[in-house]
This record gives C-alpha cells, sequence and structure tokens, in this order.
C-alpha cells in the first residue's frame, strides 16, 4: 500500500448556469500571454456540441489516452518506439484550427477613420499574424446551440444512440442541452505525463498536480496529442506546452483556484482525495464497464486507521488526512456514489467527477396542472430528454446504470425535500423513493445541504501545502541566515 | 607568383585550420553558457501547431534526410578504414553511395518545402525570425554543395574517408595538417567552409534543439511523481520515531 494524497474536485453540473464565469477568471489570470491567447485552460461547453477543440472526445482523430494492447496498457498516440518517429512531425496534433484564431479588433479604426457616409467599423485582427480575418470559430462557440447540424449533431458521444434517439434530439420541441465546465483533471493515471519525451511533465507527489515544467520541455508535443481531453495545450509563441496549473500559487496559500473562487453557480467543490498509489496499473486496466466502480475502490477511506497508519508512513502530514476527512469530494464520489469521472474508458483516472445532471426537470401536462411525477415511483430516465445513453456515454464508459444510480438519488432527494418544505408530497411517498434510491432520510439532508446550502468553506476544503516543512526537508532553513536576502542572484563577496 | 600562393596559403590557413578551432570553441562555450543562463530558449520551437499540412513534407525528408548523411559523416570519420573495407567490393561501395544520395535528395527536398512553407503561410511566418532564414540558407548550400560534390567527385564515402577524416583527426589532435584538404576541388572546400559557419552559428540558433533530443524517454518508467520530501528518508524507521 502507498497511500498518497490529491487534490480532486466536483463540479455539480445541475447548478452550472454556463455564464463562463470560471473561464474568464482563468484567462485574466493564466492565458492572456502571447501564444495563449486561443487557450482555455477552463473552458465551459455545451453538451451536446462539438467542444473545444472540435470534437475532442473523438479518439480516432486525436489517439489521445490509453488503451489495451495484449493486455497491457499502452498509450494510444505514442510509445517507446513509435516516440522517435513521431518526433519531427506529430501526426495526431490538432493545429491552430482545430481550437480557433484569436481576435482582436481594430479598435483605432473608430477614431481614426476619416468622416465620411458610414459609420466607421472595428474589424477583427488576428492575434496571431495581425491581419484581418473572418472569425470562423470561437472558445464558445457553439454555446446553446443544441440541436445544430453542425454542432450538436457531430457530438461524438452521439455513437451510442440510436437513430431515433439521434433524430429526436434536432426535434425542436425535445432540444435539450446542458453545460460541461472542463479544466484538467488531474488524472492519476496521466497520459500527458507517459508521453512526454523530455520528462517535462510531471505529477506532484504531495497534492497531484499535474504540471509542465517549462524549462524542461522542448516543444516536442507530445502531451497534446496524447491528453484524451486536450487540456494540454502548445504555445506557438515560445514553443513550450502549457497548461491548468489548478491555481497551484493559490491552494498553497489557502485559497481556492481562480475558477473555483469565481463560480457563480457554486458548482465547484474542491478536497482532498487519498488513494492507493500501487494499485493504479490494475485499476486503469479493468474492463471498461468495471471503471467506474474500480476507479472508486481506488480512493481509499481517510476515517480507517490502517489508511491513516499508511498515509503517515508515508510522510502526509496529520492535518492533510483532517483535511481529507473533511473533503466534499470524498462525500460526493465515494460515499454517496453521485459524482462520476468524465469519460474514464480513456483510462487516465480523472480526479475531477461530476455530478450528472437532470435538466429538464421531468413532468408531464395534464391540461390543467404541472405534474413531476410519473406513473411509477420514479419518472421513467430512459425516456427523458437527455438519453441516459448519451449521459452514460459521457459519465460511465457506457455503463448507465451508474448515471441512472445518480439521477434516481437526486430525484428521491428533490421529492424529499419537497415532502418537507412544500408538503404536497405525502413523506411516506418520499421515503419510499429515498429506499429504492439507496438513500437515508439523513445522507438526503447531507447531500441537499451541500448541494444547496454549502458555504465557501464547504465547498472548499483546501488541505495545508506545507511548503515550510517541504523545504527543510531539502535545504537547511538556517543556511541562509547571515547572507543578504533576496534579490541576488550571485553570492555577495568581496572580490579578488 | 610566389607572392599570390603565399596569400592563397593564408586563405587555406585560415578557413581549414584557425575557422574550424573559432567555430568549435564557439560552438561549445556557448551552448553551454546558453543552457545554463537560457536554458528555456532550448525548443525545437515547432510550428506544426500553425501550420500542418506542408509541415509534414518539409520536417519529415529534411530530418530522415540530413540525419542519415550526418550519420554517414560521422562513420566516415570515426572508422575510415572499415569504410574503406566496405567499399572495397563495388556493390557494397554503390549501396552506400546511392544512400546516402537518397538522404541528401530527402533533406533538399525537405527544405525546399520548408522554404515555401515559410514563404507561402502567414501563420508561419510570424514565427520565421531573421536566424531561422540564415541557417535555411546555409543548410540549403551545405546540402546542395554535398549533392554536387556526390554527383562530380563521385566515390566520396572512399576519398572522404581517406584523406578528409585524417584532416579532423590532426585538427583534434590540435596540430592541423591542412596539407589533406588544400589539393582538394572547390566544392568540397566550400562545403567544409559552410559545415564550419553552420557550427558556428548552432549555438545561436534554433539548431540547439538537436542537443536536447530525449533519449531518456526510452528508458524512463511512464510516470513522474516529484516529491518536495525525501521518500525513501521519510520511510525508514528514525524518521518514524521522531514523527510520534
Amino acid at each position: 500500500m502507498d497511500i498518497r494524497s490529491q487534490v480532486s474536485m466536483v463540479f455539480h453540473l445541475d447548478k452550472c448556469i454556463g455564464c463562463h464565469t470560471c473561464s474568464i477568471a482563468c484567462k485574466n489570470i493564466w492565458t492572456d500571454r502571447k501564444g495563449t491567447e486561443y487557450m482555455w485552460w477552463n473552458n465551459v461547453e455545451t453538451k451536446p456540441g462539438t467542444g473545444y477543440p472540435t470534437k475532442w472526445e473523438d479518439q480516432d482523430k486525436y489517439q489521445g489516452g490509453w488503451e489495451k494492447r495484449n493486455g497491457k496498457l499502452g498509450l494510444r498516440s505514442t510509445g517507446k518506439g513509435r516516440v522517435v518517429f513521431n518526433l519531427f512531425h506529430n501526426p495526431h496534433q490538432p493545429g491552430l484550427d482545430d481550437y480557433y484564431e484569436p481576435w482582436t479588433y481594430k479598435y483605432e479604426d473608430l477614431f481614426n477613420a476619416p468622416e465620411g457616409d458610414d459609420q466607421p467599423t472595428a474589424r477583427p485582427i488576428s492575434m496571431v499574424t495581425g491581419k484581418h480575418i473572418d472569425i470562423e470559430a470561437g472558445p464558445n462557440w457553439d454555446d446553446d446551440l443544441s440541436g445544430s447540424p453542425v454542432y450538436a449533431e457531430n457530438d461524438p458521444n452521439l455513437s451510442a444512440l440510436t437513430p431515433e434517439q439521434r433524430a429526436q434530439l434536432s426535434a425542436i420541441e425535445r432540444l435539450v442541452f446542458f453545460y460541461f465546465p472542463r479544466i484538467c483533471n488531474h488524472c492519476l493515471n496521466p497520459a500527458c505525463v507517459a508521453s512526454c519525451p523530455s520528462g517535462a511533465l510531471y505529477k506532484r507527489g504531495e497534492d497531484g498536480v499535474v504540471l509542465i515544467d517549462q524549462k524542461r520541455c522542448r516543444g516536442w508535443r507530445s502531451c497534446i496529442a496524447a491528453c484524451p481531453y486536450k487540456k494540454s495545450y502548445y504555445n506557438w509563441s515560445t514553443g513550450k506546452s502549457e497548461k491548468c496549473i489548478l491555481c497551484f500559487p493559490r491552494i498553497e496559500t489557502g485559497q481556492a483556484p481562480a475558477c473555483f473562487h469565481s463560480c457563480v453557480g457554486r458548482i465547484r467543490y474542491l478536497g482532498v482525495l487519498l488513494y492507493d498509489a500501487d494499485r493504479i496499473d490494475e485499476i486503469a486496466g479493468r474492463p471498461d464497464n468495471e471503471l467506474v466502480d474500480a476507479h472508486r475502490e481506488l480512493i481509499v477511506d481517510p476515517n480507517d486507521p490502517a489508511i491513516i497508519k499508511a498515509a503517515r508512513e508515508n510522510g502526509i502530514q496529520d492535518d492533510v488526512i483532517r483535511s481529507a476527512q473533511k473533503s466534499p469530494v470524498y462525500k460526493f464520489v465515494k460515499e454517496w456514489k453521485i459524482a462520476l469521472p468524465p469519460h474514464i474508458e480513456f483510462r487516465t483516472l480523472p480526479m475531477l467527477f461530476y455530478v450528472p445532471p437532470m435538466l429538464p426537470v421531468m413532468s408531464s401536462f395534464d391540461g390543467k396542472t404541472v405534474k413531476n411525477m410519473s406513473e411509477g415511483l420514479f419518472p421513467d430516465f430512459d425516456k427523458a430528454r437527455a438519453p441516459i445513453e448519451y449521459l452514460g456515454k459521457l459519465f460511465g464508459a457506457g455503463n448507465n446504470s451508474k448515471v441512472r444510480y445518480v439521477l434516481k438519488k437526486q430525484m428521491a432527494i428533490r421529492t424529499y425535500r419537497r415532502a418537507v418544505t412544500v408538503g404536497d408530497v405525502e413523506m411516506e411517498h418520499a421515503e419510499h423513493m429515498l429506499r429504492e434510491a439507496d438513500c437515508t432520510v439523513e445522507e438526503a439532508e447531507a447531500i441537499y445541504k451541500l448541494t444547496s446550502l454549502c458555504t465557501f468553506e464547504d465547498r472548499f476544503v483546501i488541505p495545508p501545502a506545507h511548503r515550510e516543512e517541504a523545504i527543510e526537508m531539502v535545504a537547511d532553513p538556517l543556511e541562509y541566515k547571515q547572507s543578504v536576502g533576496f534579490g541576488f542572484k550571485e553570492e555577495v563577496k568581496r572580490g579578488l | 607568383m610566389a607572392q599570390n600562393t603565399n596569400i592563397l596559403d593564408y586563405f587555406n590557413l585560415f578557413w581549414f585550420a584557425v575557422l574550424p578551432y573559432v567555430a568549435l570553441f564557439t560552438f561549445l562555450l556557448v551552448t553551454i553558457q546558453r543552457y545554463r543562463r537560457r536554458g528555456f530558449t532550448y525548443s525545437s520551437l515547432s510550428s506544426q501547431f500553425l501550420e500542418n499540412k506542408i509541415h509534414f513534407w518539409g520536417l519529415v525528408p529534411f530530418h530522415y534526410g540530413i540525419l542519415t548523411i550526418l550519420f554517414g559523416h560521422f562513420l566516415g570519420f570515426l572508422i575510415p578504414r572499415q569504410v574503406i573495407l566496405w567499399n572495397n567490393d563495388p556493390l557494397r561501395l554503390h549501396i552506400l553511395e546511392v544512400t546516402a544520395f537518397i538522404g541528401g535528395i530527402f533533406a533538399l527536398v525537405g527544405l525546399l518545402n520548408i522554404v515555401i512553407r515559410r514563404l507561402v503561410d502567414p501563420r508561419a511566418k510570424v514565427v520565421t525570425s531573421t536566424a531561422d532564414w540564415v541557417v535555411i540558407s546555409i543548410l540549403l548550400f551545405q546540402v546542395g554543395t554535398g549533392l554536387l560534390v556526390a554527383v562530380f567527385n563521385s566515390w566520396g564515402s572512399s576519398w572522404y574517408a581517406a584523406s578528409i577524416s585524417p584532416y579532423f583527426w590532426s585538427l583534434l589532435a590540435f596540430s592541423p595538417d591542412i596539407a589533406f584538404v588544400t589539393p582538394m576541388p572547390l566544392l568540397v572546400k566550400l562545403h567544409i567552409i559552410s559545415a564550419y559557419f553552420l557550427i558556428l552559428l548552432f549555438p545561436f540558433t534554433r539548431l540547439v534543439h538537436a542537443l536536447v533530443v530525449p533519449n531518456p524517454y526510452l528508458w524512463r518508467k511512464p510516470q513522474l511523481v516529484r516529491w518536495y520530501w525525501d521518500r525513501r528518508k521519510i520511510r525508514t524507521p528514525e524518521f518514524k520515531v521522531k514523527r510520534k
């Protein structure tokens, strides 16, 4: 057993309103530099839709993630031998047009244009070439465009649907969509790290944040193709790759990452998970339909004395373990089982989990009143607007029962809370639903509280970074006593 | 007349006994200094992201071609005897020469595509510096003269191993013997001189990416984790005692 700690995340999709505040917060802090304008370390997609970069989920196109070859896990895009041959030209690397060409406007024309009959306009200017461009795509170009033949119909996840279901999705009265905010998943089995020829990518031991060492990156671009979520980006100006750093300077000082902090819908949760690193290989190699459960198995109980002992032996501090015990992510993922990993079939073991969306509320209209219930105890999820197969493909590696479990539980909690606050539902009925949904009244209350009434401290349980201790391990803190402090790169010493 | 030969001697001395040292020491000193002080600038500076179509037809043939050729030059320098022995059989000589020539053609075609790409594509143009054009020009000259030498002064693999290799060794021994190169045809001389310029300018250009080729990847573990603490130390019994 090799217990490690990982800063993990939950995004509650039922609460996401698609406002892109997270994306803007991130952009303003990290990716407003030359060469990074097109990057969105945090982006929000409309699903069904093609996403950013276009069709990132289509691994036949980009060859991201892992696959099992002869019983062994290997990268789809590259491998020990192939990396040599693909070094000069990476055949699976997305180009700028797969994202979009960033632009600004020539605002000075508004002021400098000579007097004339026409209103002066500010033409769009490419932020790459500086020349005029016709804008053809943008960061959230398919925003809310469900049902469109250009975007929604080309969603790779629709392959799980029957032709009838696909046709229904484009019918105007059946249109459905939800938002899918994405950042780097800081995976346990990161394909980007495994693919880097220079060994520039690494996972931080103490908190599991995946980073690119900018000094060691040589721009071989393997990580960009290898990451199945396309969350590693190439900075065309510096010739180095960059990615989401989970705002580690903020985390280390006890602040939530910018995208978490700014989230208007309060959909984001952050906390520590403890896991057994010895089992990563075995778990990542399980068959598709077992992956969700196996991934959960990998995450261990921070209250178990044996686990605590093993964690302490590995150098994990007591307050980090305490932080893990209070982690909202642990509750969502492991206790309540209502948060699921995205596309676990890519086998990178992502550590960002999603509570699948229930929207739209399934209801029926009998001519006079809107009924929230169907004939059965639960609404028929298979007849829901967002087909369960679609969500199953996105969050269950095709295992629809995992999504059905979550939707059932959420529905039961809604009914239960309605019985408590509105009272037009029999409590007995609600409790029956809870039992059917594998939920107790206490659990329902806890989920309700952490979903609806959560405070900042409930949502973000940030572990102490212990940089001070970490530094003491490598360097003697007294080493710099009697020296000159900051600002000198060379020794302050009398010359010869 | 006598004076003329004298000047020529000086010329030869400069090109073949002084320039190589200037080039070599600049190369060594500047690459090391650049790696230590401005290590961040060591990158392939790939522009595949900006232009993904002609890229393949330029970069792939160029790299495979130039690597084959470089390897050949290196072999001839390192094991000239064995190369000459190998060339004793005309069939084997032909195999070697044809392989080298195809490598040269690959490099030339690749280079031409690289030039076209950087001239035609507006995005690739943005990331093309003056240094890039200097490098491309010298490389074109280098590959061009190399191919011409192969055509007009055939069986280069043999005479290179016989005459140029000892000249290089004499350079390395710090007793340059330019008698090996002075009788060479002009084309060969130009090829050698431009190679020295390439070495001289190497540390100042994007060529340095060739020095950071990622060989450790082939034997490293797939996953890399960096710790702020010493994991082995932390698992020792003394440490456990200290923590209690």
